[in-house]
């Protein structure tokens, strides 16, 4: 999950890793007050969990606090990249002397988190690595022995920085080491890390996510912030066909259901079985000109019940005229019971299982029972002989 | 031969109480395999189809004598770190993990170990491995008489992120007549123990392995990488792929993951398109359809002799 930034930069100081005196605000008077409290110059930027604010007209600078409440109540009602901000940061105008790079990232290859510094801060560090390689440093660290500061001193020196600039970074990025493994996160980013005038250093914008399975141990931390367990943080908002197919899957713990349909549009509303095969079939259905309503997965081992409601919320959705159920060769689940789930949601819904499942590929647990099932409705079925992609075929060719 | 098990590979099931691991047992043991002890901590003095469970793996050393080749994991996400810990330090040097949903770091920490001691992990995520008519480890193919009409023995070697597509591949060769020498579900996380170019020396050192087919989706660097091992290592092992997940590079697909966790696409090189780019460079043809896979395995086995 991401994290928006006024929480990231909360992560960063819990860390002890410095950051400005900045304020989240939810309305415009909210922000007039935080830039009296910060006095002077402020900068005011949009809470989205997007990149390209900048871009967007959701970071703009204020004098006063009139101008803070002005431009404040702007950004709060500008949308970017389809999102509503949460709210504005307000941040004092830092006196920046340079601005430097801070990373943390999984190396899935090397499987161990890799330490990222760069003296070119403020821009992509894609961008620096390719074309300033020179001015990035980097570092693996242990995923069983604690992170020591001398390894991010290597990471920094790498860029050529020194003297008090080196001392005062070294603790900064071993710290964001630290936090990347304690707090579960797959990206820890401060960017810019700034140097200040004065000589010191503070984080001025910070990039977090968390993988999603150490939710549970990273309770407290969720805690800490005030995020609720249901605000998942999606890239987009859940339609109504999602929402419920995760209400059905929540209420009964047997078997796993998913439903998906962003992005998609079509006609053929499908329920099949498993991973690999989901992603398999879906691409034999588009591919072969089928118009795919939704994405889905059917796994473990269900109840009746559950079949049901996955069949039943893809045959409610708009456009949909037929469904296919395909399943591939031995995932556990039992053939038989997602047979009689999803005839029982055609028969609630008064639609004719033979006209309305265009195919069934049973292969799996139980798939003589399931055929025999089928048979009896005189739905079309094919066995393991009849290929994902032969099986799709038939499906996309009674719906045109 | 075959790579990672043979007929005479013993191994435990570590959480072997839980419904899925008593399934997973049966399985197993009906196809021939040599499991010799079982771990669920408090189960000690129990049996599972006839399995002794333990309370400890150095338990399960101490009754059976030699230490088990494996161990096949299968507990809840929270504890799976520190089951394989036990494994490993236990001496069990392959250590297949079931578990799905578990954080990175701890996956991550288990391959550091299971390095520093010379052990290897199959997984998280996965189903396990299979030796056709010797040995199957995990619950790959299901129960054994399903696994015997998708499995048969010959020169194809098979890796997948996907577990049910192992047997969906396996069955499709059977079917057109290559067998398999190996076939490894390497589990569908961003990170696991074993990738492709990680297993490859092992198919690339063994006598009956003439091909390879790999199951592939969007999402992480590891096709990526064995593109870069067999360019560095001018394997003759001639490689089949197939990508899975295309329509996840569509725009409106971006940044979500679907099926496994490991699809999730974090760069442009983790795209569908890219991947096959890649593989394609590295001579490695990706095929649309899975009942593609036999002819243009023949073509590369008729290719090669």
């Amino acid at each position: 999950m991401r994290f928006f930034e006024y929480e990231s930069r909360r992560i960063v100081e819990m860390a002890g890793i410095p950051v400005t005196q900045y304020g989240f605000c939810t309305t415009a008077a909210e922000a007039r007050k935080a830039a009296e409290e910060i006095g002077g110059s402020v900068v005011i930027k949009s809470q989205v969990l997007t990149g390209g604010r900048m871009k967007a007209g959701g970071v703009k600078f204020a004098d006063s606090p009139d101008q803070a409440e002005k431009l404040a109540g702007e950004i709060l009602e500008l949308e970017i990249n389809g999102q509503m901000p949460r709210g504005v940061l307000v941040d004092p105008k830092a006196e920046v002397a340079q601005e430097y790079y801070a990373g943390v990232v999984w190396d899935g290859t090397r499987k161990r988190p890799l330490m990222l510094f760069s003296d070119m801060g403020g821009i992509d560090i894609e961008e620096v690595a390719e074309k300033h390689p020179d001015h990035v440093g980097r570092g693996h660290v242990s995923n069983l022995l604690p992170v020591s500061d001398f390894q991010a001193k290597d990471v920094v020196a790498q860029t050529g920085v020194t003297g008090s600039e080196l001392n005062r970074a070294t603790p900064i990025l071993a710290r964001l080491a630290r936090l990347f493994a304690e707090r579960d996160m797959t990206l820890a980013e401060i960017n810019p890390l700034a140097r200040l005038e004065d000589g010191s250093f503070v984080a001025l914008d910070a990039h977090m996510e968390m993988e999603d399975e150490a939710k549970e141990r990273q309770k407290a931390l969720l805690d800490e912030l005030g995020i609720a367990s249901d605000d998942t943080r999606e890239p987009y908002e859940p339609s109504e066909f999602e929402r419920r197919v995760r209400a059905i899957d929540a209420a009964d713990h047997r078997g796993v259901i998913q439903g998906r349909d962003h992005g998609f549009h079509g006609n053929l509303g499908l329920v099949i079985g498993a991973g690999g095969g989901s992603l398999t079939l879906t691409d034999a259905v588009r591919s072969q000109g089928g118009k795919p309503a939704n994405y889905s997965e059917i796994g473990g081992n269900p109840s009746v019940a559950k079949a049901r409601g996955l069949a039943r919320e893809v045959l409610l959705k708009d456009g949909v005229e037929k469904i296919a159920v395909m399943m591939s060769i031995v995932s556990n689940t039992r053939v038989d019971i997602v047979a009689r789930g999803v005839i029982k949601a055609c028969l609630e819904l008064e639609r004719d299982p033979a006209e309305t499942i265009s195919i069934f590929r049973v292969p799996g647990a139980w798939e003589e029972e399931g055929a025999r099932i089928l048979e009896r409705y005189g739905v079309e079925y094919c066995n393991r002989s009849v290929s994902m992609w032969e099986a799709a075929r038939r499906a996309v060719e009674k719906v045109p | 031969m075959s790579i990672l098990l043979t007929k005479d590979t013993t191994f435990i099931v570590q959480g072997i109480t839980g419904r899925e691991a008593v399934n997973l047992t049966r399985e197993c043991l009906d196809y021939g395999a040599k499991i010799v002890g079982g771990v669920t901590p408090g189960r000690k003095g129990r049996d599972v189809h006839g399995v002794p469970v333990f309370d400890t793996v150095a338990q399960v050393v101490e009754a059976n004598g030699p230490v088990p080749d494996g161990s096949v994991v299968t507990v809840p996400p929270a504890f799976t770190r520190d089951a394989v810990f036990e494994a490993i330090e236990a001496g069990v040097k392959l250590i297949v993990v079931v578990t799905e949903r578990i954080p990175r770091r701890d996956v991550a920490a288990m391959v550091e170990l299971a390095e520093m001691r010379g052990a290897r992990v199959i997984g998280p995520n996965c189903l396990g491995v299979i030796v056709p008519d010797a040995c199957k480890m995990g619950g790959i193919g299901g129960p054994a008489r399903d696994a015997a009409k998708a499995y048969t023995p010959g020169p194809v070697g098979v890796m997948s992120r996907s577990g049910g597509m192992t047997t969906e591949i396996s069955s499709t060769l059977t079917a057109a007549g290559l067998g398999q020498s190996t076939a490894v579900s390497i589990g569908g996380d961003a990170i696991i123990g074993s990738t492709y170019a990680e297993l490859m020396p092992l198919f690339e050192a063994d006598d009956e392995t003439e091909a390879i087919v790999i199951y592939t989706e969007p999402g992480g660097r590891m096709e990526a990488q064995l593109a870069e091992w067999v360019a560095d290592n001018d394997s003759s092992l001639p490689i089949v792929a197939f990508m899975a997940g295309r329509f996840m590079d569509d725009e409106e697909m971006k940044g979500m993951s679907f099926g496994h966790a490991g699809t999730i696409v974090e760069g442009e090189e983790d795209t569908a398109a890219q991947k096959i780019a890649r593989l394609q460079a590295a001579g490695i043809p990706v095929v649309e359809r899975i009942d593609e896979i036999p002819d243009a395995v023949k073509e590369k086995l008729g290719a090669r002799v």
